[in-house]
């Protein structure tokens, strides 16, 4: 391999679980750009994705549906039971705490973290199960890179994702009322806006997203564990603010900074301390721009 | 403050005497644990509770305080008992090293970042190997030896009440401490910091030299708690300082009321001790663990001290009466 090709190939491994990481951020920013809450239990909710596509996938493998159909079941399963999980959590952890001290929300959050962590270790075991991939092995070699169809799917769901939340945030009435709540919640609740409906679809949509990217990463890295949540979820929170919280566009290019950077710094420097130079990039960018790389706003609260 | 004093005296009586009633060394060896989760939710209510900087990555100070004893006495031969400050001075310089860079952000970027030197801090324990034993870890640190009149040298060993005593009365000491200081001309601006920052800055308290101080000594507090659990151990290991240590702290210090000294005893107590009380459960244990913690929230917003204004500290104290 010549120096180029390998940069090309960490390259397009970097890109690979920069989207996933995206694809997590984003449901870390929308709850963020809303209710100004770092919800922890997020990393829960992709793991918790990833477990219910592959107990679909475990289910109708041996029925002999074709590949296509069996990821549109994984992918509508996943994103509904986490939608449902998210709201559920909105409900009850959040919901109760809103007006309360900044740190009360967050403090349930991790407890909502706990809980389900060890709930999901209680319903699928402890240790790292088999994610089957049902997708056909092909592979491309352009220029001594190979790229698998695999990766191919991460980046055209995770793109296609990225660009109809845009488009939903941008320019439907749901997204202005959602970005009407992230600006003022007290002055839409007053306006007549249901600021209660609409925060509950932020969590359904976050998590959705959240639950694509744990199926696109049990599909990608074929094994999934109960505690991937907890380092996956905070990389994942890590690009968010790389972005700048609350910032949608911000987060996924914060998702594939960081994707590439850990592919490239594992491919270059060392695999060992991959996640260092995740955090020490984190480190210097808010240091240099204390807001991230898209963020505008300066956040004023402890 | 008569009233509290005794409170305290009363507290500090049943903590010392409860050996005696009580020997049984798992009891006590709970109560250590709980007692180390206290002293480390002491420093962190400085730091989270007092100043209002939220802070993610406590745990590597407790690292940082075992590691440096564990070193010391490993490389240098140095006993417990002097290397104990060394460890503590460590910590609270690595807090004030943290904190010149990391307090140009503020709010949640401080989190993210506090939170990003944790785990650099430990990934770092863990990859060193040369020097930390990597993900082994340290092996064989002495315990501590103690000379008493009429008991010749008493080493600690693998024994439960000595840790026990040494536990307790440092955490009574450092409450006591974090009371003073929390009264003084430190502990008010500190307040003022968290309370309103720009305001305070006006006022001429110098808001950069204060943060740095509360880091330094919630740092210092943390390493005197990690080379005493380093010196129990006798092997320390990176993943005993994980993220999920730094987050027990926090909710310790939010469930006890941000910025009450008594509250972060009791609740560090309380929280320290509930996983050991749901031990018959066994693997629903972090469930209830997770559980309990929303539902104490839920039903104390304030948590179990706080009072909800905006400086608790200052109510009944010296200067509002």
């Amino acid at each position: 391999m010549t120096p180029l090709q390998l940069f090309l190939q960490q390259l397009a491994n970097g890109l690979t679980l920069g989207a996933i990481y995206a694809l997590i951020a984003l449901g870390y920013t929308m709850v963020y750009g809303v209710i100004q809450l770092i919800n922890f239990a997020h990393g829960e909710i992709f793991v918790l994705g990833a477990y219910a596509a592959l107990t679909v996938v475990l289910t109708l493998g041996g029925t002999g549906v074709s590949w296509g159909v069996l990821l549109a079941a994984c992918a509508v399963a996943a994103m509904g039971w986490c939608a449902v999980i998210g709201v559920a959590i909105e409900r009850v952890a959040y919901r109760p705490l809103r007006g309360a001290p900044r740190l009360n929300p967050f403090i349930t959050a991790i407890g909502m973290s706990f809980f389900l962590q060890n709930a999901i270790m209680l319903v699928y075991g402890a240790t790292d199960r088999q994610f089957p991939n049902p997708l056909p092995l092909l592979r491309w070699e352009t220029g001594g890179v190979t790229i698998t169809l695999m990766q191919v799917l991460v980046w055209v769901s995770s793109a296609a994702l990225m660009v109809g939340l845009q488009w939903l945030v941008m320019a439907t009435r749901l997204g202005k009322a959602m970005r009407a709540t992230a600006q003022d919640l007290t002055a839409c609740a007053l306006l007549g806006l249901p600021v209660n409906r609409i925060i509950a679809v932020t969590f359904a949509i976050g998590s959705a997203l959240a639950a694509i990217g744990g199926l696109l990463f049990g599909l990608s890295y074929g094994t999934i564990n109960f505690h991937d949540g907890y380092l996956i979820g905070l990389k994942a929170f890590t690009a968010a603010v790389l972005g700048g919280i609350g910032n949608i566009p911000g987060a996924m290019i914060g998702g594939l900074v960081l994707g590439l950077l850990e592919g490239l710094g594992a491919g270059y420097l060392s695999a060992q301390w991959k996640n260092v130079f995740a955090f020490v990039v984190l480190v210097l960018i808010l240091l240099c721009k204390p807001t991230g790389l898209l963020g505008e706003r300066v956040a004023e609260r402890a | 403050m008569n009233r509290r004093l005794l409170r305290w005296g009363v507290a500090a009586a049943a903590a010392l005497l409860w050996p005696l009633l009580q020997p049984n060394p798992y009891h006590l060896d709970v109560l250590t644990t709980a007692c180390l989760y206290a002293l480390l939710a002491l420093g962190l209510n400085l730091i989270v509770g007092l100043t209002g900087l939220l802070h993610l990555g406590y745990a590597a100070f407790f690292a940082i305080g075992a590691y440096t004893y564990g070193l010391l006495n490993l490389h240098a031969g140095w006993p417990f008992w002097v290397g104990w400050l060394p460890a503590a001075a460590v910590s609270g310089l690595c807090g004030v090293a943290l904190g010149v860079p990391a307090l140009r952000v503020r709010g949640d970027y401080l989190a993210i970042v506090t939170l990003g030197f944790g785990e650099i801090v430990r990934i770092a324990f863990t990859n060193l190997e040369q020097w930390t034993g990597g993900p082994n870890g340290l092996l064989g640190i002495a315990h501590p030896r103690l000379w008493l009149p009429g008991h010749g040298v008493l080493d600690f060993g693998v024994s439960s009440a000595p840790y026990y005593y040494l536990v307790v009365l440092t955490t009574l000491a450092t409450a006591g401490a974090c009371v003073r200081l929390s009264y003084s001309r430190v502990g008010r601006a500190w307040i003022a910091i968290r309370d309103d920052e720009i305001a305070a800055a006006c006022m001429g308290v110098p808001v950069l030299q204060l943060k740095l101080a509360a880091q330094a000594c919630g740092g210092a507090i943390a390493g005197l708690a990690g080379a005493i659990f380093a010196a129990k151990q006798g092997t320390i290991t990176p993943d005993s300082f994980d993220f999920v240590l730094s987050v027990m702290v926090l909710s310790m210090v939010v469930l006890g009321g941000l910025g009450s000294i008594r509250g972060a005893v009791l609740s560090a107590l309380v929280l320290g001790s509930l996983p050991e009380f749901l031990r018959g459960f066994e693997q629903y244990r972090m469930l209830l663990f997770g559980l309990s913690m929303i539902i104490i929230i839920r039903l104390r917003p304030q948590g179990l001290f706080g009072r909800g204004g905006r400086a608790p500290m200052l109510r009944d104290g010296p200067t509002a009466a």
